[in-house]
């Protein structure tokens, strides 16, 4: 059973000032679905609409992004929630940071700079929970951000007095407090060291081999999917050009977008040219016809410039959008 | 330019606004070209009349029509203003662009000049010179004056706008490139620090014309000359809200109220247009 | 600790005796520079008034007069004699009420006028940040709205507009308050508590003009920093985790935004100054404005040197003991 599903998910920027109107469609027809208990990687270069559609799933989409059309379900074991149609108050009390955490992209910066890292925790449990004894309370989250190897003097800065990779984690600790079924993390390591990179993914890997939930990781570090992911799902100019589990992703991908992206990462004893896709990234206010890619495909084809490729399913777990490729072919 | 006043007249309410009220004073200032009356000639009227057809803001007890000195008067402040912003400008940018670049001891020393000038209360400073000048002071020399006080908010300011320039990757690329630093500061960071100086120049305005208002009102300036500040000295040295010429003090208090009024309205609508964040705002709602 | 007095605190002195060396430098080179010699201003005033004096008396008093100006000696000498006179208290004597010293009739002004500026700017400090943060955080609020455009109108107008305005309106049209002064002619000032009903009704124009002024400059700011602040990555965080809008608006927005209106106080003090002397003109109010003003009318050179130099020192004063205070709120400058 599902944790969420997602079906034809549109969501577009709209935007009006001074007369001027434009309308970028970010997110496009997306459909997937999230499994229980496993790590689901997103990548896709910069504007391919990964944020957005993290947005519009952790129930974030403020004006201007407005949900065009498509259905976000979750079903959290005992009850299910329409996250588009449910009221903020509702999410509020009952959703956020109990069933769904969020970290954001550019924890650096997240956290409160007037107040003490504790006072932040308080914050949250206070809000959701309630806080009956204080000492208890610090205990508590003592051996929480413990468990995930971070120092207890953490508690009692404020966050200048930390650095970025530690910043990271204390999000992260802050994040996994109430234990939710699903922690959406948005590019949690770039701007970090690779040493740094290890511990935070390290982190990401213990939280969920602990409380058996689901991890919703975007990033466009393709390492990092290798590491940890369990499924990869690829995206271009808002919609979903390929999905597979992680080994089939790298060892073979079907999208000419997927297979570039593999292919242009380093590895170790290689030696081949890396070249790089001709053309740029789609202008999501005025997308091209048919498929988004085919102005950089390789293997474009007439087709390719006036239908819309179908997210089809080759295999069980693979799913490609890409006029070469038939349904349940392989 | 213009695509700027269009857009502005056509969105924002505000902006048609401002736009109006200072058409009213521009009106006025051209009207002061065909005024019927000398503004240095007192008694030409007859005297204490309240607002009426033919004199539209009444007269004053000095036998004046007060809407022509008026259209004199608010031409002069101006004037007056406009002397202040240009000098003022000029010593703003030269600190600002200095400061900013050569960095080092010399940055730190006129920015501690600049602060002091920034906290130091400057009414007594200038009621000071003012009274040490007032035999020979006039609306010019007045507008020089403030022009050499009007300076430091708008240097830090200027200076920042550099400091953020100078760490941009496209200094650095003309640098690498072989351009001077004269030329670099021409050609690709004025574009940046000009509109700052636009803007800064009327808040200038608005300084410059209130303390002239103020300082006047003291006796401190030339009072024969008609400005919107010794409009409101006369109106006191003849105790007009006493003698119940209350149109005397009520004129000139609404023409200033509605010049300050429209320049600062123009001022934060251009401002709000010019900078991204505020359209981000506006966007986002 | 040691680090934080040495990378904060004595820059901050430092920049305090600045103010205070350069304010005063100022104060002392405008008379020099100008074309006015104030000895010879004041005898032939004296002389005008019809006092008829013979040469020796006109050199002995010229000698005094230049001594009493400061004026003897070289400009170097004169200006080391200035800095002695100055940290000794004296001004020397008024010239309009000769010998009081100067120094006494300014302290007897300053309650007054401080009473008025201290009340007014908290208020105006405080209200207006209140009212701009809220104003951007619940921006469909129609009140809210209407105080917005009502501060941004008055915001603008220099003081002494906004003066006359509130006295034609609140004195002259509908006489709710008293037409000027601090106390009705007669009265003598006490801790009574009749005397501070009427000084309370006395110096609520006063004080609500400085109030107007005020409030829309820091309403505006307020608003646009918090719209600023809005968009910051923690408070986008705060909201995601679910935290309710007062907890947000109390400890991530206005905390935050706080710090930089702080230094905007600072900063503005000497403009809210400038803009309550020239206010008390307008209401007769016994402070330092009206001490200025009869000075002026009456050729009172050491009274207005006086008023100037008290002036910086009393900013700069406030604005050092206001960058003590910076610190308590922010922790990034307490913990480097």
């Amino acid at each position: 059973m599902a944790l969420l599903s997602v079906e034809n998910l549109s969501a577009y920027y709209r935007t009006e000032i001074y007369g001027i109107s434009r309308t970028v469609r970010a997110v496009d027809g997306v459909s997937f679905e999230l499994k229980p208990n496993e790590i689901y990687g997103v990548a896709g270069e910069s504007s391919c609409g990964k944020t957005t559609l993290i947005k519009v799933i952790s129930g974030n989409a403020k004006h201007p992004l407005k949900v065009n059309s498509g259905s976000v379900n979750y079903h959290f074991g005992a009850h299910d929630v329409d996250m588009l149609h449910i009221s903020q108050e509702e999410l509020r009390q009952n959703l956020r940071w109990k069933e769904i955490s969020y970290v954001m992209q550019g924890s650096m910066s997240v956290l409160n700079p007037v107040r003490k890292i504790i006072k932040t925790f308080e914050d949250i449990v206070a809000t959701h929970q309630g806080i009956p004894d204080k000492k208890i309370f610090f205990e508590q989250v003592r051996e929480h951000v413990n468990r995930l190897g971070l120092p207890p003097e953490v508690l009692t800065s404020y966050p200048h007095q930390l650095s970025g990779g530690m910043r990271q984690r204390v999000a992260i600790a802050l994040a996994t407090v109430f234990h939710p079924s699903l922690i959406i993390a948005d590019e949690p390591t770039t701007a970090l060291d690779v040493v740094v990179q290890r511990g935070v993914l390290q982190m990401i890997k213990d939280i969920q081999a602990l409380s058996n939930n689901t991890i919703l990781l975007v990033t466009h570090d393709m390492a990092v999917h290798a590491n940890v992911a369990d499924r990869v799902m690829i995206m271009y100019a808002g919609r979903i050009a390929e999905e597979a589990p992680t080994e089939t992703i790298f060892n073979a991908p079907l999208h000419p977008y997927t297979q570039h992206l593999i292919h242009s990462l380093p590895m170790i004893g290689e030696r081949s040219n890396k070249v790089g896709l001709r053309g740029a990234p789609p202008n999501l206010a005025n997308p091209p016809s048919g498929c988004r890619f085919h102005e950089r495909c390789p293997y474009v084809m007439d087709i390719c410039r006036t239908e819309v490729p179908e997210l089809v399913t080759v295999r069980d777990g693979h799913r490609v959008a890409c006029h070469l490729v038939k349904e349940n072919s392989l | 330019m213009f695509r700027v006043l269009r857009d502005l007249l056509r969105y924002d309410g505000r902006f048609r606004f401002a736009f109006i009220l200072l058409a009213a004073v521009v009106v006025m200032i051209l009207l002061s070209f065909v005024s019927p009356y000398d503004p240095n000639k007192t008694f030409v009227v007859a005297m204490d009349l309240p607002p009426s057809l033919e004199h539209i803001f009444g007269t004053n007890s000095r036998g004046q029509d007060i809407f022509w000195w008026l259209a004199f008067a608010v031409r002069n402040s101006l004037i007056m203003g406009l002397i202040t912003a240009a000098i003022s400008r000029v010593i703003a940018i030269i600190v600002g662009l200095t400061a900013g670049y050569q960095g080092g001891w010399l940055d730190r020393l006129l920015m501690s000049v600049n602060d002091s000038f920034v906290i130091m209360p400057l009414l007594p400073i200038l009621i000071l010179l003012g009274f040490l000048l007032r035999d020979m002071m006039n609306l010019f020399l007045l507008g020089v004056v403030l022009g050499f006080f009007g300076w430091p908010y708008d240097a830090r300011l200027i200076r920042s706008q550099v400091l953020s320039l100078k760490e941009r990757s496209f200094t650095r690329t003309a640098v690498y490139s072989g351009a001077s630093g004269f030329w670099i500061t021409i050609n690709e960071h004025l574009p940046f620090v000009l509109p700052i100086v636009f803007a800064t120049t009327i808040n200038n305005l608005l300084w410059s014309i209130g303390m002239e208002v103020t300082l006047s009102v003291l006796g401190l300036s030339d009072l024969t000359t008609p400005s919107l500040g010794t409009a409101l000295f006369w109106a006191n040295q003849h105790g007009a809200l006493v003698a119940g010429v209350w149109w005397w003090i009520a004129a000139p208090a609404l023409l200033a109220i509605i010049l300050f009024l429209g320049l600062y309205l123009f001022f934060a609508s251009i401002n709000e247009y010019i900078d991204p964040r505020t359209r981000l705002r506006l966007i986002g709602g | 600790m040691r680090r934080f007095i040495l990378r904060y605190l004595i820059p901050r002195f430092l920049q305090f005796l600045t103010i205070i060396f350069v304010g005063i430098t100022v104060t002392f080179i405008i008379p020099r520079l100008a074309p006015t010699n104030p000895v010879e201003a004041q005898i032939s005033m004296m002389m005008a008034r019809g006092e008829s004096l013979d040469p020796q008396s006109i050199a002995s008093m010229r000698a005094a007069l230049t001594d009493l100006y400061g004026l003897s000696g070289s400009p170097v000498q004169q200006y080391f004699a200035f800095w002695g006179r100055l940290l000794r208290g004296d001004i020397g004597p008024s010239l309009a009420n000769f010998p009081a010293p100067v120094s006494e009739m300014i302290g007897q002004a300053i309650p007054y006028t401080l009473s008025l500026l201290v009340t007014a700017v908290i208020i105006s400090w405080i209200f207006g940040n209140l009212f701009g943060a809220l104003s951007s955080y619940y921006p469909k609020n129609k009140a809210l709205s209407v105080i917005e455009v009502l501060g941004q109108a008055v915001r603008p107008i220099p003081y002494y507009i906004v003066a006359l305005v509130l006295l034609v309106v609140f004195a002259y049209f509908i006489p709710i308050f008293p037409f000027g002064g601090a106390y009705p002619v007669g009265t003598h000032p006490s801790w009574s508590l009749g005397f501070l009903w009427t000084y309370i009704k006395h110096s609520t124009l006063p004080a609500a003009t400085l109030v107007l002024v005020g409030f829309g400059g820091w309403f505006i700011g307020m608003k646009s920093l918090t719209s600023n602040i809005i968009s910051e990555d923690y408070v986008v965080y705060a909201e995601t985790a679910g935290l309710k809008k007062n907890r947000i608006l109390n400890y991530y927005i206005m905390r935050n935004a706080l710090l930089p209106q702080l230094t905007g106080l600072a900063m503005s003090l000497g403009a809210v100054f400038s803009g309550a002397l020239i206010m008390e003109v307008v209401f007769g109010f016994p402070g330092l404005g009206m001490l200025t003003m009869a000075a002026v009318l009456r050729n009172d050179y050491s009274m207005i040197m006086g008023i100037a130099i008290y002036s910086i020192i009393g900013v700069a004063v406030a604005v050092f003991l206001m960058d003590l205070i910076y610190p308590l709120f922010d922790p990034r400058v307490r913990y480097q």
